[in-house]
């Protein structure tokens, strides 16, 4: 697997992109297996980098979404709430939310595609 | 942690390992092999599945006190098995509430085979010993003697049909024969599982060899009919949709039988049992909380441990089990509740991160397999 080099990473297990979409990886909906809801904030809501913003569940387990950066929903994914399977088949296409980042430089701190890849691995292999 | 025999296949394979009770077992296989919870869980429903299930425990009482020995631990009446014949049963506490819940087998005149679950094998088989003493039957614990792989689904029978000369056809559900199953002689079929589907659990020699051939050998014979792996993850969810019981949510020692709902699995009538005498007491008290079926009816899924909530935020109950439910496509859930909500109809709420989601008590089981025409 080899993860798109155009946004950043977190221990999360959740990706971004430089103008603030969010999503989860690969890694993530792999391990979380068959994903069957997906509850996701509002448009305005804040959210704050490294809190909880929104809930995955699979058949077996629920999981929190962790915010890589801060900022405002502008848009939450919609077709998730009907369609939340899509992202076991793409996970790095599906987004969650889009935020107007507060300080983009909060992405400076987060993981590289190469860097996650490897925190990815060394998880898979306990 | 534990291992079944079959560990080794299961990692081979790519599963999804998990701890449950102790053991070191497979809640789902990859989707690089068309598998997952959800693929799993259909194969069952419409075609066939295949469990390691070697984590279930066995006991056997035999011996001239067999029979009166069963008939003391355990709530259904054993005095009604014909030799073959298997029941569901309960072994009580003299509360009335569950050491376990097991399946009886009469394997011949004075020989019984107990099924019990994983989580409470050495709790099961000390119970079994200490109350049995007074009478002339041989206990033993042979959990570790065998592999235990349950086929699963309405082609089930199909598939094991190409493994065995023994006639499937002959053996009613709940019932057991004995034959050559790839080329094993002597197996042990019982017409049983925790699926809600028609079915078979065989019971083979536990070394490694042995298991892994037959696993791969069943897996084999079963491509032409789309059979597939599955793991804890399918085995939890099938048995919800067909309101089967799990020792530990909807059973425990401080569940009693009738709150359980299982009632007619109890022979009050029967001789003398471990619980009986309680339960005669708790009947005529009344029963303060009932088993019901839930069916989520706003957006939210019901998880296991969550509280029920009356219409007005109080809260009245909790959730044993829940889950979204595959093959029905709905959220559903069992649930504890006081018999004032009990009723087929009522609407509760289910706390679901600290919001009440609307739910509705429905008839259980939620699933029953079609009978055939």
């Amino acid at each position: 697997m080899s993860y798109p080099t155009d946004r950043k990473y977190t221990k999360e297990h959740e990706w971004i992109t430089p103008d603030g979409t969010i999503g989860i990886t690969q890694y993530a909906q792999e391990s979380l297996g068959d994903i069957v809801f997906v509850d996701l904030p509002k448009a305005g809501t804040e959210i704050t980098a490294g809190k909880t913003f929104g809930t995955v569940e699979s058949v077996k387990a629920v999981s929190d979404l962790y915010a890589p950066a801060s900022g405002t929903v502008t848009e939450a994914n919609g077709e998730l709430a009907t369609s939340p399977e899509k992202v076991n088949k793409d996970a790095h296409g599906s987004w969650m939310v889009k935020i107007k980042l507060k300080d983009p430089s909060e992405l400076n701190g987060l993981l590289s595609a190469a860097d996650y890849e490897k925190f990815a691995g060394e998880e898979a292999g306990h | 942690m534990r291992k079944t025999s079959l560990n080794a296949v299961h990692r081979a394979l790519g599963a999804k390992m998990v701890e449950f009770s102790g053991w070191d077992m497979p809640v789902e296989y990859p989707s690089s092999i068309g598998c997952g919870i959800v693929a799993e869980h259909m194969a069952v429903r419409t075609g066939v599945g295949v469990f390691d299930v070697s984590h279930m425990g066995d006991i056997r009482l035999s011996g001239p006190g067999a029979l009166d020995a069963v008939q003391n631990i355990s709530m259904n009446d054993a005095s009604r098995l014909a030799v073959g014949q298997a029941q569901y049963s309960a072994l009580l506490y003299p509360q009335g509430t569950f050491v376990d819940d097991v399946i009886v087998h009469r394997l011949g005149e004075d020989d019984y085979l107990l099924v019990i679950n994983a989580g409470t094998r050495e709790k099961d088989f000390n119970w079994v010993r200490d109350n049995t003493r007074q009478f002339k039957c041989r206990v033993e614990h042979v959990s570790d003697d065998f592999t235990q792989i349950a086929v699963q689904g309405p082609k089930a029978v199909n598939l094991l049909q190409k493994l065995t000369d023994a006639d499937l056809s002959a053996v009613k559900f709940y019932w057991v024969t004995r034959g050559t199953v790839c080329g094993l002689h002597e197996i042990l079929i019982a017409r049983t599982g925790y699926t809600a589907e028609d079915g078979f659990e065989i019971y083979i020699p536990s070394d490694e060899v042995t298991s892994a051939r037959v696993w791969n050998d069943i897996l084999t014979a079963g491509k032409e009919f789309g059979a597939i792996p599955c793991g804890l993850g399918a085995r939890n969810t099938l048995r919800l949709e067909g309101k089967l019981p799990l020792y530990g949510h909807e059973i425990s020692d401080i569940i009693n039988v009738w709150e359980a709902g299982l009632d007619r699995f109890c022979k009050m009538e029967k001789p003398e049992f471990i619980g009986r005498a309680a339960l005669e007491k708790v009947r005529a008290e009344g029963i303060r909380k009932t088993l019901v079926g839930l069916e989520m009816v706003e957006r939210g899924i019901a998880r296991d441990g969550y509280k029920v909530l009356d219409d007005g935020g109080r809260e009245v109950g909790y959730v044993t089990s829940g889950s979204p439910a595959p093959f029905l496509k709905k959220n559903i859930a069992l649930a504890y509740v006081p018999q004032a909500h009990a009723a087929i109809g009522s609407t509760v709420k289910v706390e679901i991160r600290g919001q009440g989601v609307g739910a509705q008590v429905v008839p259980t089981p939620f699933y029953k397999r079609p009978r055939k025409a």
